[in-house]
């Protein structure tokens, strides 16, 4: 963003005399109604393939939200192009746009087109949406007349004035307006309905003559704001336009009145052109083809009916749309013998920077990734836990466990350990009030903080003194085992360390009075896992420590620690196994397991309303000597 | 989205709702029609309309069908039951339609065949012959004209010629005496303030309501009254949003003779689906010319050259697909086709045109996924109908879609030659139907 900057106001230059006809220059610049991202970036890339130097959209009128910028690029530099809430903001703020092109909706078209032929130095509106009412775009139509203004649409793309200005989303995509040429001028004028086809027909211009030098859609509705005749006759008066290209339609009666125009000379360049719509003789009944004039309510209205009538009147007609473009060769041919038209040298082609999205999607570039993510993808129609759809998850009912199976350890676990993984998580879940976890979440409750606050002041309490037995048992024991240690010797190895056995011992329970949880969580393991080599070894190590003292038990977190290693070395490779340890997915599992105990915690002290905490002096040995 | 013709039941239901609204309670039209489709029960219908057994009725095919007079479709003076048999029997199998009749009422035209499903059944009005009066209203590219001639009814002749007429700029109101001046001279002075007021009254509501052409004819005129007989109507449809609410539960029936098939009837409602269009008319099953066009512009064109080049009995079909459809709706369409076009073999083989223009921002290589998946699924049906396919394109990615449908053509052992915007756009049409290049 450092080096984007503000869009360049139009320099005052000595008013040039213009040609009335002419609707657009090399420095016309345009409101867009409506934030249309993809056509103001199209504009701006047509605008610096053209070299221009004055970007051709000044400003987007945003009416669903505030004055701010948006970020576009010209060229390779970033600009910002400023919005505005309303069209009499923008107006003021930039009194030398011309130009609106109407993206508004076909239910706001017409108000919005209104509002936009009030203000005085609007010239000209493009409307593009389809489906406004006709009645509507016929008093708009009018309200222009009066004014003097021109509007080109409803239902249409717009046109192009090559090298100099871009309506909207005309000619596609940069590299067809290059191919067309359309990023410099020639010599033909073209007027449309459809906006679809003209795109076709700037394709045929660039092929078969020095190119185009404006080309309008005039849109596909009964009434359009303009004509195809009031083009060709703006385009008679241009000096530079040397040749008429046109397109007609079945239906309406719009090609009459160049038929009348040719036969009193208001048109006179050579104008070649053709009606679609010549097959709607093969259909039996009244068709209505995509466009809402085209419909032949008449033999007048015929395609053929009027392919005649202009070819009588002096057009240059086809057979068929098929020699279309041969007949637009041979015009041009023939007014480049008379010397009308003298070929210039065509200009170097411009380059403009591709996008990187579309460079990534026609394959042409790569760039390394600098996230990479192995375990879930939400970019497809349904969000994906590893390869199994959210849906899948749920038909199968893998529950829990077998969530966090894909999604820590890449696979899904058997029933038996999904089971096991959601008993750990109950049996975490909470352990009264007084253990540090739960009482630094009350605190901080208490203390007016918010959920994720006050939790997480409970969870950093976890580690080695709370909560870390079960990581740190089901190493020590891994690691005993695993050096071939007998029960004997491990406990001897600890006893000369000085290091008491993680896992081992309770405050309250022992050998008589069993902690009711590691009785469930041991008792399903022996009962379900394929082998509990660890969970064996440490019972053979709690035989000796228990001997010593009746509560030096395996507790409840060295139990699930230990039963996670089975059941882990069960399912994967032992290697494997020793990195999800190593990498502490065992404390993950008491973390989230004691969250929702934690977060119980938090909504019960807030549910009742308890007041800041302060620890009682009495209750604190001061010794300040 | 343009103008659609309604039935004459919902226009006149419409009057009968609103007018005396838009007269400020001077005019009024009574709420007695009623409209007879293929589900309706007859025998339980005059429950809800009393009057359906208690007047003598008028009966009347409701299918935006023109000269229904000349085509002996008017029953009148009918009691119930015989309404009943009337309508029965009209509805029993497919009928000819004419569009055309000389002086002696013979048709000249080779007519319509369609089947009648909807009626309308009204109480008869009995009146003078002189009486009847003729007027429409209909939208012009400065606002709407209004033409009304003293006489109507079935033997009107050329109203063009004969009828008065008043233009009225979009936006403005005509008031009676413009009305009485322009369009009423030839009425017996006597009728003229209350028909004056009539027309303004039906011109308001014609447009406050979005129509964009009403005709009645006749339409009755008396010292007292002011009673439409037959109405003809269309609505434009992108008035929705402003009129539908006053418009009420109104339909916009296919014009007779139109009866989709069922492929047709199913593209139609893949259509309804999304935002995107999607086109289908079948013009000769048997024909050996097949479309799949892109763009409603194009899909004329292809058809015109089709047609220009002198294969029109050839051409299957008429269809286009625009507006950027996802994979799985041009699939379905494409499959669709291909189904249709592969039932039965012609000893010439068949063609198939897979044509479009130069998009503007649809993603060719994306629309042509469910094209290239449907035709694999065809690959046997393709190769026993000795299949030729064409395809020429531009646009966005067009390089990309070209290219899978040449490595499609070189897998699938069913010719398919691909061009792109260095070939004219209907080229295609002529390679294949002439076997030049």
């Amino acid at each position: 963003m450092a080096k984007a900057k503000s869009v360049k106001k139009a320099a005052a230059k000595p008013a040039a005399k213009k040609n009335p006809n002419e609707l657009f220059d090399r420095n016309t610049q345009s409101f867009i109604y409506n934030n249309q991202v993809n056509a103001t970036q199209r504009m701006l890339d047509f605008d610096y393939a053209s070299g221009r130097e004055l970007p051709s959209v000044a400003a987007i009128i945003n009416p669903t939200g505030g004055d701010s910028f948006s970020k576009f690029f010209f060229g390779r530099r970033e600009i910002l192009i400023p919005m505005y809430k309303t069209i009499e903001k923008a107006a003021k703020m930039h009194p030398n746009v011309d130009v609106m092109i109407n993206f508004a909706s076909f239910r706001s078209a017409a108000p919005s087109t209104e509002e936009a032929l009030a203000i005085p130095q609007i010239r000209t509106v493009v409307i593009i949406a389809e489906g406004v009412p006709e009645r509507r775009m016929k008093l708009v139509t009018a309200k222009a007349k009066k004014l003097g203004k021109m509007i080109i649409g409803p239902a249409t793309v717009g046109g192009i004035k090559a090298g100099c200005f871009k309506i909207g989303n005309t000619g596609g995509t940069i590299d067809n307006i290059i191919d067309s040429k359309l990023h410099r001028p020639g010599s033909v004028g073209f007027v449309s309905k459809s906006g679809g086809l003209s795109n076709e027909a700037y394709n045929i211009i660039a092929r078969n003559t020095d190119g185009l030098y404006e080309g309008i859609a005039i849109g596909g509705d009964m009434y359009p704001g303009s004509t195809l005749l009031d083009h060709l006759l703006r385009f008679e008066k241009i000096p530079e336009i040397k040749m008429l290209v046109c397109l007609g339609e079945v239906g309406g009666s719009g090609e009459y009145d160049i038929v009348e125009a040719l036969k009193t000379k208001k048109i006179t360049k050579p104008l070649v052109m053709w009606v679609t719509g010549t097959c709607s003789k093969a259909f039996k009944t009244e068709v209505q083809f995509g466009h809402a004039g085209a419909k032949a309510g008449s033999e007048a209205e015929t395609a053929d009916a009027k392919n005649a009538a202009l070819k009588k009147a002096g057009a240059v007609v086809p057979n068929s749309y098929d020699d279309y473009d041969q007949k637009i060769k041979a015009t041009y041919e023939s007014l480049v013998r008379k010397g009308v038209i003298k070929p210039k040298p065509e200009p170097p082609t411009p380059k403009v920077p591709m996008d990187y999205a579309k460079a990534v999607k026609e394959g042409i570039i790569r760039k390394p990734a600098n996230f990479i993510c192995t375990i879930s993808d939400d970019r497809g129609e349904e969000l994906m836990y590893g390869t199994l759809p959210i849906s899948e998850a749920f038909k199968k009912d893998i529950g829990i466990g077998g969530v966090l199976s894909i999604l820590w350890f890449k696979r899904q676990f058997p029933k038996y350990a999904a089971k096991f993984i959601e008993m750990a998580v109950m049996v975490t879940a909470d352990h009264g009030p007084a253990v540090s976890g739960a009482h630094n979440t009350i605190v901080a409750t208490r203390a007016g903080k918010d959920l994720i606050s006050s939790v997480v002041s409970g969870m950093l309490t976890i580690g080695p003194r709370f909560g870390g037995a079960v990581d740190g048992a089901a190493q020590m024991f891994s690691d005993a085992y695993d050096r071939g240690l007998t029960p004997e010797q491990f406990v001897e190895e600890m006893k000369k360390k000085g290091v008491n056995i993680q896992g081992i011992g309770h405050l309250v329970k022992s050998i008589h009075n069993p902690d009711m949880r590691v009785t469930v969580i041991k008792e399903f393991a022996q009962k379900n896992f394929k082998a509990t080599p660890l969970l064996d070894y440490a019972l053979e190590v709690e035989k000796i420590t228990t001997s010593k003292r009746d509560n030096l038990i395996l507790n409840v977190d060295g139990c699930i620690g230990i039963c996670f290693v089975d059941m882990l070395r069960n399912e994967m490779p032992k290697a494997e196994a020793d990195d999800y340890i190593r990498m502490g997915a065992l404390n993950g599992l008491f973390v989230l397991g004691r969250t929702i105990g934690m977060m119980g915690h938090h909504l019960d002290q807030k549910r009742l309303k308890q007041p800041l905490y302060r620890h009682p002096w009495d209750d604190i040995a001061y010794m300040i000597e | 989205m343009a103008q659609k013709a309604i039935r004459e039941a919902d226009g006149k239901r419409m009057m009968a709702r609103l007018l005396k609204e838009y007269s400020g309670g001077k005019y009024s039209v009574e709420d007695k029609y009623v409209t007879v489709g293929p589900d309706t029960d007859l025998a339980k219908l005059p429950n809800q309309y009393k009057w359906l057994t208690k007047e003598k009725l008028v009966v009347k095919p409701d299918q935006l069908i023109k000269r229904r007079g000349k085509n002996k479709l008017i029953l009148v003076g009918a009691d119930w039951e015989q309404a009943k048999k009337w309508i029965k029997e009209k509805s029993k199998g497919p009928i000819t339609i004419y569009g055309k009749f000389d002086e002696k009422g013979k048709p000249t035209d080779k007519g319509t065949v369609g089947n009648l499903t909807h009626f309308i059944v009204e109480p008869m009005v009995p009146h003078k012959e002189t009486d009847e009066c003729y007027i429409a209203i209909m939208s012009t590219k400065e606002g709407d004209q209004i033409l009304f001639y003293h006489q109507g009814g079935v033997n009107v002749g050329d109203i063009d010629a004969k009828a008065s007429r008043l233009n009225v700029t979009a936006g403005d109101l005509p008031t009676p005496a413009e009305i009485e001046k322009a369009l009423l001279q030839k009425v017996p002075a006597g009728r003229r303030k209350l028909v004056a007021g009539f027309i303004e009254a039906l011109f308001k509501f014609y447009a406050d309501l979005n129509y964009a052409y009403l005709e009645i004819n006749p339409i009755v005129v008396t010292e007292k009254a002011v009673i439409p007989l037959d109405l003809a109507a269309k609505l434009d449809n992108t008035g929705e949003f402003e009129s539908g609410k006053k418009w009420g539960q109104i339909s916009f029936p296919a014009p007779f003779g139109r009866n989709p098939s069922k492929e047709e009837a199913y593209i139609e409602d893949l259509d309804s689906q999304t935002g995107a269009s999607l086109k289908l008319t079948i013009l000769n099953p048997e024909g050996r010319v097949w479309t799949m066009v892109a763009g409603g512009g194009a899909s004329v064109i292809y058809a015109d050259t089709i047609t220009d080049l002198g294969f029109m009995s050839e051409m299957a079909n008429y269809g286009e697909y625009s507006g950027d459809p996802n994979e799985d709706y041009t699939y379905l369409y494409a499959k669709t086709i291909l189904d249709l076009m592969t039932r039965k073999k012609n000893p010439k083989g068949k063609v198939l045109l897979i044509g479009g223009g130069i998009a503007n921002f649809t993603d060719v290589a994306n629309t042509f996924k469910g094209i290239i998946k449907a035709l694999k699924e065809f690959q046997k049906p393709l190769q026993e109908n000795k299949v030729k396919i064409y395809v020429r394109r531009g646009g966005p990615n067009y390089q990309e879609g070209l290219r899978q449908m040449r490595e499609l053509g070189e897998k699938l052992g069913v010719p398919i030659e691909v061009f792109g915007p260095e070939t004219h756009m209907t080229k295609i049409v002529s390679m294949a139907l002439k076997g030049g290049k």
